[in-house]
């Protein structure tokens, strides 16, 4: 770690007890962003009810054991918040020095999935099995890194007080850095992290301050790049199909439209306050595919209607609110380009996720963040709330 | 206390924060839009079709009722088989379309591949029976036959046949009691088509498609009655189809059971008779045209005279109607519905059509007495009668001088009926009727009931013809072109009738009148109508509208509908004419009588017997017999087409049912003992506390040795005209 930046919390304060630390008016706990906080955590209990939902009847998924999928929720939320902890420990400016080392590990991983350590879980070769039951998704954790990356790079020479914004050359670096982890993960290929990897560089790339070229020539590039790839037919089949069904989900009402139709029925018949937790028969009768993970809100839709799925939309709601405050609120150009770069994460894969279920995006294989089972994305999504509120604590007080 | 520089905060970046606050709360947005429009505004299109989603219906067939005689006999009823049955579904999804599995099947039971193949192949209009005419999503039946040991090779070799069941199922059973066999009545049942199903979807009484339909006689008419309701159990299920709960069930209502007038027994003498008959008289030669007569086929209906019930009803030629059950074979379908057979599903009691001939007559009577001519007035009976040139006939060219109506019955005599025809005729205008133009012949004749449907609680009835100036006029429109075409002057016989048919076919001529009067010509009468016409005079001038139904017991027993007798209409004569009618018809079985020969020896004291004969004459065929007769209980109508004469082929048969009826023997004496049903059984059977039907037991016909040649011969001097 180098750099004048290099602070960590306890050398920042004055030396004191643990209490008075905590209880201090300039202490972390009354700096945290609780709003934030309740908000992120409401959301992983609502998703471990939905998880318990989807899964309890699911026997040769949860071995059995109806709650089985409630508890593992519930541990991978244990450990996100622990992590969550973590990382407002260090400090995410502390993580600065650390940050090329976790961006090369992140890398290593994802090529490690295209070594036969990799496992693939429908159709996407993206996994790593750990063993025990545990398996690792790298490109979560990729999301992390590459906004770190980004971010160090692009704000290294603003922050410093050298550029108001970072020049063409920086841009360029930070890019090819980016480039790198989505080669690989387009070749697993997972799609749908390609595309909220994509859409992160946007953000990163908004609110560097990067000149409007850049960021014009991205979303140029993106639209490029999707007609080469469904041209030079690099999607597989099965890509191709959900693309279709989304364009037109009676095409194959048993086939690569089922996943769709059935969603929408699950989420139209959940009417204003829905059918009550467990009482969903789309759910019960598992004719939604993939619903603890990628088709959860499909449960909310069902069987806590409108009521319940608002709430939902309203917590993500909240937390992107306070995300783009504590975005603004930030006065150094590194917590900000982070802060843009987990909104734009968090809102695209949310848009994504509940868009597809609700037949207005197409099928793409994303967690709903804090809600779908699945430990990588949710160690991922609370680093990342770790981040957002080591940003907060540590912005200058007001004063 | 910072050393943060204040640098990074641009404007830029501050606007391009506000821009993309503002696009994701727009992202926010939308999904909640949507989430609205989904749950709140199509919400209920959603939850119909989730409801529908995971609901599984497995359906329980009802079991149908019995249709018992009026003693509790039961003529179909219901039993047990192994029935091996084969879903197409499940066969189209195998990659040969399940020919193997249909190959290893054929071999267990037995039967050739093609065989099997047939039966489940569905009906299409190129595709010869057999075939299955159910639905495609029912399981076929393959075999209603399988022993024990076929069904258990099938089923613990499931994996060798998938697709395939074998379980015991209540198949229905034509008993023939006592050899009744009662086909035609009866009627048959067949798998339920798409379209009935689409047809009856929304009505009362929908199908399911495990539902087999009655598709002729009792069978059909019942149907509702008789089909009781299937089960449903409605079973939520998975995606994967496995049960989580059970979902609003309907119970199983097993059909009712129909108690008909019918008896057994006396189903099997009218069977049997009416079989006897035809067999007697293809054994005699025909004089006309000096072959044997054909008897072709015939009915015999015994309708209880003051109710209109039937007691009795047999069509010749008849079938088995087992056949039908479990599927119908190609050869036997072939059989069934083939011109070499004479179509023995006919039932020709109401579906058989002939000329009427002599038993007509009461109708002509009738008709005078409307027209002005007391029935005891003088009418000659002379050997023939002259009309324009032509000569008309009496039976063997045969007088009898001045008789009363009454006497014109018992003699059967045609002149005197001639010249009332032609008479009436006259007075009517002739070929060109004047306004209000009487037409009593025509008139009386539809007043009888014939020319209609009876009504007779049996499908597909035929109306028979009254062919009047109304019908001429009809008949001539559909059929002038074809006549005008073919006809030539001076012709052919055939032509030159042609070329008068395209003139003046619609004209109501002389020749037509006199032929109508003794029921010649173009009428067309069924047995049930003139069973329905005779019982009428029989009891007192009571059109009933027939019935063979006589109640719909519910199978617990506790419902009891009964069929009650419906009267259709009066005889269009006042009292004193049906009473001199009755004394007419009752002087042809006294001696001289046309019937006389027949009914030797006949209490008639005890059980005053009535008759007229009937020998109808149709054109390029031999005679029609027909003979109608009635006591106080019973009317007894028989036809035998191409049979000879009335009295002649149907007589003995009638009279052995009526021996059979009272018990009387050949010499007249009356055994109560032996009788089978000397007065129409009233009561319904007994029912017992659990909704069962006592049935008595039933005993074959066994008739009586034929009389002596020589005593018949005897009693045949006394044969008169018919």
């Amino acid at each position: 770690m180098s750099g004048p930046h290099g602070f960590s919390v306890q050398r920042y304060a004055p030396e004191r007890g643990t209490l008075a630390k905590l209880t201090a008016r300039d202490s972390v706990l009354r700096r945290l962003d609780w709003p934030l906080l309740w908000s992120s955590l409401a959301l992983s209990v609502i998703g471990a009810l939905l998880v318990w939902s989807a899964t309890r009847t699911r026997d040769q998924l949860n071995q059995g054991d109806p709650e089985y999928f409630l508890w593992r929720h519930i541990l991978n939320t244990g450990i996100g918040l622990a992590l969550m902890i973590g990382t407002i420990w260090l400090g995410h400016r502390t993580l600065r020095g650390a940050v090329p080392v976790l961006y090369g590990l992140s890398v290593v991983l994802v090529l490690l999935v295209l070594t036969p350590l990799g496992a693939t879980i429908n159709g996407a070769h993206a996994w790593i099995v750990i063993g025990g039951g545990f398996s690792l998704q790298p490109s979560e954790f990729t999301k992390i890194t590459i906004i770190l990356i980004m971010a160090v790079l692009l704000a290294a020479r603003v922050d410093a007080g050298d550029q108001e914004h970072p020049d063409h050359s920086t841009v360029v670096k930070a890019l090819c850095l980016a480039v790198v982890p989505i080669v690989v993960i387009m070749l697993m290929p997972d799609l749908g992290s390609v595309m909220v990897i994509a859409v992160i560089i946007l953000g990163v790339l908004l609110t560097s301050g990067a000149s409007n070229r850049w960021v014009l020539g991205l979303i140029g590039t993106g639209a490029v790049g999707a007609v080469v790839v469904w041209q030079l037919g690099v999607l597989d089949e099965y890509q191709i199909n959900r693309f279709a069904a989304f364009a037109n989900p009676e095409l194959d009402p048993a086939g690569v439209g089922y996943n769709t139709n059935q969603a929408r029925i699950a989420i139209g018949s959940g009417g204003l306050t829905g059918t009550g937790l467990f009482k969903g028969s789309q759910t019960t009768g598992q004719f939604v595919p993939e619903q603890q993970t990628d088709f959860v809100f499909t449960v909310a839709g069902e069987e806590l209607g409108f009521l319940g799925a608002g709430l939902i939309l309203l917590l993500l709601g909240v937390v992107l609110w306070r995300a783009c405050r504590i975005a603004r609120e930030t006065t150094e150009l590194y917590g900000t380009i982070v802060a843009g770069g987990i909104i734009a994460w968090f809102a695209f894969q949310s848009f994504e996720n509940i868009g597809m279920t609700l037949g207005i995006m197409p099928v793409a294989g994303l967690p709903l963040p804090f809600v779908s089972y699945g430990g990588s994305s949710m160690f991922a999504v609370w680093v990342a709330i770790g981040l957002l509120q080591s940003i907060r604590v540590q912005r200058p007080m007001s004063a | 206390m910072s050393n943060i520089p204040e640098t990074g905060r641009t404007p830029r970046v501050q606007i391009r924060l506000i821009i993309i606050q503002v696009l994701v709360f727009s992202l926010l947005l939308t999904l909640g839009g949507r989430l609205w429009y989904l749950q709140i505004r199509n919400g209920d299109e959603y939850t119909a079709e989730a409801a529908g989603n995971g609901v599984q219906q497995v359906v329980q067939p009802a079991v149908r009722g019995s249709i018992l005689d009026a003693r509790g006999v039961p003529l179909a009823d219901n039993e047990t088989r192994l029935v091996v049955s084969a879903s197409r579904t499940e066969l189209m999804k195998m990659k040969d379309d399940g020919k193997g599995v249909l190959a290893r099947l054929a071999g267990v039971l037995g039967l050739k591949p093609k065989e099997v193949a047939d039966k489940v192949r569905l009906c299409d209009s190129e595709t010869p029976q057999p075939c299955w005419n159910g639905s495609p999503y029912q399981p076929i039946p393959v075999t209603d036959e399988a022993t024990t040991k076929q069904a258990l090779q099938i089923r613990e070799r499931a994996e060798d046949f998938p697709g395939i069941t074998a379980e015991p199922t209540a198949v229905r059973r034509y008993t023939a009691p006592g050899k009744a066999r009662t086909s035609q009545v009866l009627g048959y049942l067949s798998p339920v088509t798409d379209e009935e199903i689409e047809k009856a979807k929304d009505g009362p009484s929908p199908y399911l498609r495990s539902d087999m339909v009655g598709r002729s006689g009792l069978e059909r008419t019942y149907d509702k009655e008789l089909r009781g309701k299937a089960g449903v159990t409605r079973y939520e299920v998975d995606n994967l189809g496995r049960v989580m709960g059970e979902a609003e069930n309907d119970p199983t209502v097993p059909g009712s059971n129909v108690v008909t007038s019918l008896d057994a027994r006396v189903q099997a003498v009218a069977e049997y008779e009416l079989h006897q008959a035809m067999k007697t008289v293809r054994k005699e030669t025909d004089k006309i045209t000096g072959r044997p007569y054909e008897a072709d086929s015939g009915a015999v209906v015994v309708m209880e005279s003051k109710t209109g019930r039937v007691i009795s009803m047999a069509s010749q030629p008849d079938y088995d109607p087992n056949a039908w059950v479990g599927g119908i074979s190609g050869k036997e379908y072939a059989r069934l519905t083939g011109k070499n057979s004479n179509y023995p599903l006919l039932n020709r009691a109401i579906q058989g059509q002939a000329p009427a001939g002599s038993v007509f007559k009461v109708v002509s009577a009738s008709a005078a007495v409307r027209g002005g001519h007391p029935f005891d007035g003088r009418y000659n009976c002379s050997s023939s009668y002259s009309m324009g040139g032509r000569s008309f006939a009496n039976f063997e060219s045969k007088g009898h001088g001045p008789i009363t109506l009454g006497d014109a019955l018992k003699f059967s005599c045609n002149t005197v009926f001639y010249r009332l025809g032609h008479e009436e005729w006259q007075r009517d205008g002739g070929i060109k009727p004047k306004k209000g133009a009487h037409d009593w012949f025509y008139r009386t004749a539809r007043d009888f009931g014939f020319g209609g449907e009876t009504g007779i609680d049996l499908p597909n009835e035929v109306k028979g013809r009254i062919p009047d100036r109304r019908w001429k006029q009809d008949f001539w429109k559909a059929n002038k072109d074809a006549w005008c075409k073919q006809g030539k002057k001076g012709g052919t016989y055939v032509e030159q009738i042609a070329y008068e048919s395209c003139l003046e076919g619609n004209q109501l001529k002389a020749f037509d009148s006199i032929n109508f009067a003794i029921g010649q010509g173009d009428v067309l009468i069924t047995p049930v109508q003139l069973a329905t016409a005779y019982a009428a005079i029989s009891n007192g001038g009571t059109l009933f509208k027939p019935t063979v139904g006589k109640a719909v017991i519910s199978p617990d027993g506790k419902r009891i509908e009964e069929i009650e007798p419906r009267a259709d209409g009066k005889l269009p004569v006042d009292a004193e004419t049906i009473s001199d009618l009755d004394k007419g018809l009752r002087s042809v079985v006294e001696p001289g009588g046309t019937a006389a020969w027949r009914f030797g020896g006949w209490p008639q004291d005890k059980i005053p017997m009535r008759a007229k004969t009937g020998t109808a004459q149709v054109y390029g065929k031999q005679t029609t017999s027909w003979f109608a007769t009635y006591t106080d209980d019973y009317t007894i109508v028989m036809t035998i087409s191409q049979g000879g004469t009335g009295s002649g082929a149907s007589g003995p048969a009638v009279r052995n049912i009526y021996d059979a009826l009272y018990g009387v023997s050949d010499d007249g004496d009356i055994n109560p003992k032996k009788a089978l049903l000397p007065k129409p059984q009233k009561d319904l059977p007994k029912i017992s506390r659990d909704g069962s039907i006592e049935a008595p037991e039933i005993r074959p016909y066994v008739p009586e040795k034929p009389k002596d040649p020589a005593a018949d011969q005897q009693i045949a001097i006394g044969r008169s005209g018919d």
